[in-house]
């Protein structure tokens, strides 16, 4: 485990996603395990830029994993599932395809940047499953979980085809988590299904069709929430619900989380820490499973959190 | 009533041969038509052509048909297909050289948003280096069919009202720079 990463936040962490941030850096202080985020990041072309130039798309991500390099990181964290594919794919493009290699290397070299070398780009889910451990984080749960049952969702882009982070067809490792943390599950059989993406702001009644889908198994399942790792699933997830009520009748609020609140909570981690304030639906459940304490025992809480560490 | 027979005459063999060379679609002519990647895309019910019928249509050279269709901005790069080939065909990557040379050709179909969006975030990202979605949506939106606006309102305001929707235009330092990086392509 090195022993610092370099922090790729990505531009929906300071947007829809920024619970997700918000979440993610409390955990990692929990974990003691500091993070440095990059200087000057830029987009990641996501898939947008991708549909108009593949070559710049690439640039794009070489400047960032280029940054990282410079900073001398040798891991960096990339939170946002389409982030961590972009970064991913650039690697595996400019290795495989010399004139993609060649496009990408003069373009640093204009930067005065080093040209790219091998930093591995890593996402949350993974480096607390391998890097840190289920053992640990269960060593330093001091929160019961009083919650319901969950379905955990990873979404397209985390597992295919680029990924490390985890297996492509059947992911587990955030069902491993949650039980860590002592978060009962349920089976979920479209953890892989596509949200939609941008589909939800473009061609609206498709994007909705897709996340009711996604919506009605967990329910189906026997599931009271949704856990993500993708600020883009989140936001679709959560921000929709009502119209998905109004255009179909049916009474879905279903609070939407990342993976980060849960073990950030578990591992004795605070409210306004955590984004848990920002969620759209399901607020009612939300406030049941995660209430405020009075300041003595969030107090004790966070005395505990430290004795651990 | 609309012609669904092809004919061998209208198709451009040598222009499949050239989508074949380009970056990741070097297994068009290794496919199948087995359909996997119709019966595991999400979005295929809502398509002109599923991405089998897609894939047939470019192999055999039918350049026009393939570039003006809904399917390929439809395309939501979950890369589900990709992973599923029995041939490994990167049929995502399939999809986004169609979308590049049809945005290039003005061939994309007017009335679909998502072209839009993707030009949009295009000229943000190199104007700027880094992606605001409330600019970008409203860009789009005024840009496509500005009643889009009125049905985001409920969500826009759900959004700022948890702190999650900021109206501030995030620009990185060295944005000369990274201009200078980027090769320019004209969009509309």
């Amino acid at each position: 485990m090195p022993s610092v990463y370099g922090y790729f936040p990505g531009c929906s962490l300071r947007a829809a996603g920024v619970a997700y941030e918000e979440s993610l850096l409390t955990l990692f202080r929990l974990l003691d395990i500091p993070l440095e985020e990059l200087r000057d990041w830029n987009c990641c072309g996501a898939t947008s830029y991708m549909s108009i130039d593949e070559g710049s798309a690439f640039v794009l991500s070489a400047r960032n994993l280029a940054l990282a390099h410079q900073a001398k990181h040798h891991d960096l964290l990339v939170p946002c599932s389409a982030c961590y594919l972009a970064l991913r794919k650039t690697q595996e493009y400019v290795e495989h395809y010399p004139q993609i290699g060649r496009q990408v290397e003069d373009s640093l070299k204009i930067a005065k940047l080093p040209p790219l070398n091998s930093v591995r780009v890593r996402h949350p889910l993974e480096v607390l499953y391998t890097d840190v451990g289920r053992e640990k984080i269960r060593s330093k749960v001091i929160r019961q979980w009083r919650g319901g049952k969950v379905a955990c969702y990873y979404g397209c882009q985390l597992v295919r085809p680029y990924a490390e982070a985890d297996r492509d067809h059947d992911p587990t490792r955030m069902d491993e988590l949650m039980t860590s943390a002592g978060v009962p599950t349920v089976e979920y059989s479209l953890k892989t299904k596509c949200c939609g993406g941008s589909l939800t702001g473009t061609m609206h009644s498709v994007g909705l069709r897709l996340n009711h889908i996604l919506l009605k198994e967990a329910l189906r399942k026997g599931a009271q929430a949704i856990i993500t790792v993708c600020p883009l699933c989140q936001c679709n997830l959560d921000a929709y619900q009502s119209e998905i009520r109004r255009r179909t009748g049916e009474a879905v609020d279903m609070p939407i989380f990342f993976f980060t609140q849960i073990l950030a909570w578990a591992l004795g981690g605070d409210v306004q820490s955590l984004g848990l304030k920002r969620a759209i639906s399901g607020r009612k459940l939300v406030e049941q499973w995660f209430p405020k304490e009075h300041a003595g025992v969030r107090a004790a809480a966070k005395g505990e959190a430290k004795a651990y560490a | 009533m609309e012609r669904k027979l092809k004919f061998q005459r209208e198709a451009d063999p040598e222009w499949a041969r050239q989508v074949s060379e380009r970056p990741g679609c070097e297994g068009l002519f290794s496919c199948l038509q087995c359909g996997t990647c119709s019966g595991t895309c999400p979005l295929s019910i809502y398509m002109d052509f599923a991405p089998r019928r897609i894939i047939a249509l470019v192999r055999e050279g039918f350049r026009k048909d393939a570039l003006s269709s809904q399917t390929i901005w439809l395309c939501a790069s979950c890369y589900s297909c990709a992973v599923h080939c029995p041939r490994q065909i990167h049929i995502t990557d399939v999809m986004y050289s169609l979308k590049r040379e049809a945005i290039r050709e003005k061939l994309y179909p007017r009335h679909l948003p998502i072209p839009v969006l993707a030009q949009e975030f295009y000229k943000l990202v190199r104007g700027r280096g880094r992606s605001s979605e409330l600019w970008l949506a409203l860009r789009m939106a005024l840009r496509s069919n500005p009643l889009i606006l009125l049905g985001m309102i409920r969500t826009g305001w759900d959004l700022v009202r948890t702190g999650r929707l900021s109206f501030r235009r995030d620009r990185i330092e060295d944005i000369l720079t990274l201009q200078r990086q980027l090769t320019p392509r004209e969009v509309a």
